[in-house]
């Protein structure tokens, strides 16, 4: 018994990363950022606007808060459906309220399937990025690149149209992706992703067709993380925000300003028994040194500080 | 397959003859920063994968990157803070791509134990010598970066051999002698340590490392939210604190700079922190010095107790 000998072998051991995606540094090394009128922290709310097929796939894998029962799975299906009728408008009454401006993340698809709400959104000047072209259409390493780039250019096309924005944030379905997602992204006209998790700011990241910027959108602080993957209760969910914001607006103080990006979904918060903890979330968030802004707003106030060096 | 290693005799709580730590310390305390470097691409182990996505799996990778970008440093000072000197459990090809971590780590004169060459390498299916080859790297790396000769072996992701324990102790004292290779965290059957059974007969110590208490194990397995992992490190402490007077115990909390250190996570853990070195009867330490101190002054009598529970010739 023995493994072949590339199992001992180590051709990536040495300085930084093991790809050549970005380069390795600690966030502590790095210039201190300042967001407008001295705000310490930058608070991305990106609310997800899905759909979710009933006829789903699941190719490389079923997505996570996707169909899990046997065709028709109704259950899943209209519950997800809940979230863009109901759910989606409390959420923005909670926004609102308090004047935390939102990101949206939308499937392409959901400009075809509700132009009323894709008008309704657009209307509201907030920014919308693209997430991929519906939650069962997910990119993968070893898929048809043909068949990406068509999902990626669609997507872009029908939120752009639909909207009247240059769109140019991605989101992946399930924050997956190809070998070849951030040249298509790149090629395609996005200047952000938020798929990679590794960070509490915005960094730059390589593609072979130039450079974009990586925006961390914390997977950790997800809601369908935390109160669907870890089932933790919505007290929690507040506290553990209200824990990382704390955290983050401490560091702040002496590091320079930080990013905290919260990804909401609808289908989940907008619930009747969970929007009162939003509400009282975002109630406290907004007392607190907080930037409300969009994600390409933070974004372009980071890539000044960058350039000013 | 055997149907139990064979590393250590029946010995049972309610029998323990009493240890103390220096200075009669009760409970000895000790923190496990695991410091690991997952790779993007690793060669495919055919007994386990490294991601559940095929190529790239940026979701798995990327947050593991997090724990070094921004994790590592929030988990060192609140340790500064507290005057816990971490005892960190090595991806040792982290000390090549790198090294500004090794370097704080090691001007805070913080302990560096083997936890293979990557955490996306597994032991499963390597021959002995493959194995010895590998676990050899990674001991004479922690040398060559920080000089330290490697006490300490936790497997790469906890993928063992039967013969891991074996090989870890044969290679330290080919590279060290008997300094090097002289205790395990890869077993979990106490709260004290005890003299585990190897085939070259060399005193080795099993040093609890604990798998309850592993922030990974807590937040990704079991769920648990941050403020109850919090509870559990105050709770488990309280009752081997309590113990420790009639035993001597060890507390060891194992992290990854990937869970404890995300922003939503710190305040929990550092509130333990507080907690545990608030008492007075807690030696604060490190993996290596409770296993020196337990071969200098407890080995060779707790082999000799446990043999009077098992009946026959005893390790």
């Amino acid at each position: 018994m023995a493994l072949d000998a590339e199992h001992l072998m180590y051709p990536k051991r040495g300085y930084g990363m093991d790809h050549d995606r970005y380069d390795w540094s600690m966030l502590t090394d790095r210039k201190p950022i300042s967001w407008p009128q001295g705000k310490k922290l930058a608070l991305w709310v990106n609310v997800c606007v899905q759909f979710f097929p009933l006829n789903q796939q699941g190719k490389p894998f079923a997505v996570p808060g996707g169909m899990t029962m046997p065709y028709p799975d109704l259950r899943h299906f209209s519950l997800r459906e809940y979230g863009n009728r109901i759910g989606l408008f409390r959420i923005l009454d909670a926004l609102d309220n308090v004047g935390i401006v939102p990101t949206f993340a939308i499937n392409g698809e959901m400009a075809q399937r509700n132009p009323w709400l894709l008008e309704h959104l657009a209307k509201r000047d907030n920014e919308i990025l693209c997430h991929g072209w519906n939650m069962d259409s997910i990119h993968y390493g070893g898929m048809d690149s043909a068949q990406e780039q068509m999902w990626i250019e669609n997507s872009l096309s029908a939120l752009r149209d639909a909207s009247g924005q240059p769109v140019t944030g991605w989101l992946s379905p399930a924050r997956n992706e190809s070998e070849l997602t951030p040249e298509l992204l790149k090629q395609a006209g996005v200047q952000y992703c938020a798929n990679w998790v590794n960070d509490d700011m915005p960094y730059a990241f390589n593609t072979a067709n130039g450079p974009i910027a990586a925006m961390p959108l914390s997977n950790e602080l997800d809601d369908q993380f935390i109160l669907q993957s870890n089932l933790h209760s919505e007290a929690s969910y507040v506290e553990q925000i209200q824990d990382a914001a704390s955290l983050l607006l401490t560091e702040a103080e002496t590091q320079g300003g930080r990013m905290l990006g919260l990804n909401i979904h609808p289908w989940l918060l907008g619930q009747p028994y969970r929007i009162g903890y939003l509400e009282r979330l975002l109630g406290w968030l907004a007392q607190q040194d907080i930037y409300t802004a969009s994600a390409s707003d933070i974004l372009s106030g980071w890539q000044h500080q960058q350039a000013a060096e | 397959m055997k149907a139990d290693p064979g590393f250590y005799g029946y010995w049972p709580w309610a029998e323990r003859p009493k240890i103390r730590w220096p200075d009669g310390k009760k409970l000895a305390f000790w923190v496990a920063p695991n410091i690991e470097f997952y790779e993007l691409n690793p060669p495919a182990n055919p007994h386990r994968k490294a991601w559940p996505q095929p190529y790239p799996a940026n979701q798995g990778y990327s947050i593991r990157d997090y724990g070094n970008r921004v994790g590592h440093m929030r988990q060192m000072e609140v340790l500064d803070k507290y005057g816990v000197r971490g005892s960190i459990s090595l991806s040792t090809a982290l000390c090549e791509h790198h090294p500004e971590i090794i370097a704080m780590c090691k001007e805070r004169n913080w302990e560096f134990f083997s936890h293979g060459i990557y955490n996306t390498r597994y032991t499963y299916g390597m021959s002995e010598q493959q194995e010895r080859d590998m676990i050899r790297d990674s001991m004479e790396t922690i040398y060559r970066h920080t000089g330290q000769q490697c006490k300490g072996y936790l497997a790469p992701a906890l993928s063992h051999s039967e013969l891991t324990l074996d090989l870890f102790a044969e290679v330290g004292t080919e590279l060290f002698g008997n300094d090097g290779g002289i205790y395990t965290c890869d077993l979990f059957h106490d709260d004290q340590p005890t003299p585990i059974q190897l085939r070259s007969g060399k005193p080795f110590v099993s040093i609890p490392y604990s798998l309850e208490m592993n922030d990974t194990i807590a937040y990704v397995v079991n769920k648990v939210e941050p403020r109850r992992y919090g509870q559990m490190l105050k709770d488990n402490f309280d009752r081997l604190y309590a113990e420790g007077d009639s035993h001597g115990t060890v507390m060891c909390i194992p992290t990854h700079n990937y869970q404890v250190s995300c922003p939503h996570r710190l305040k929990a853990f550092e509130e333990a922190l507080d907690y545990i070195t608030s008492h007075d009867d807690v030696w604060v330490t490190t993996g290596a010095e409770i296993a020196e101190y337990y071969l200098e002054h407890y080995y060779a009598d707790a082999q000799a107790n446990v043999a009077g529970f098992n009946g026959k010739e005893q390790g």
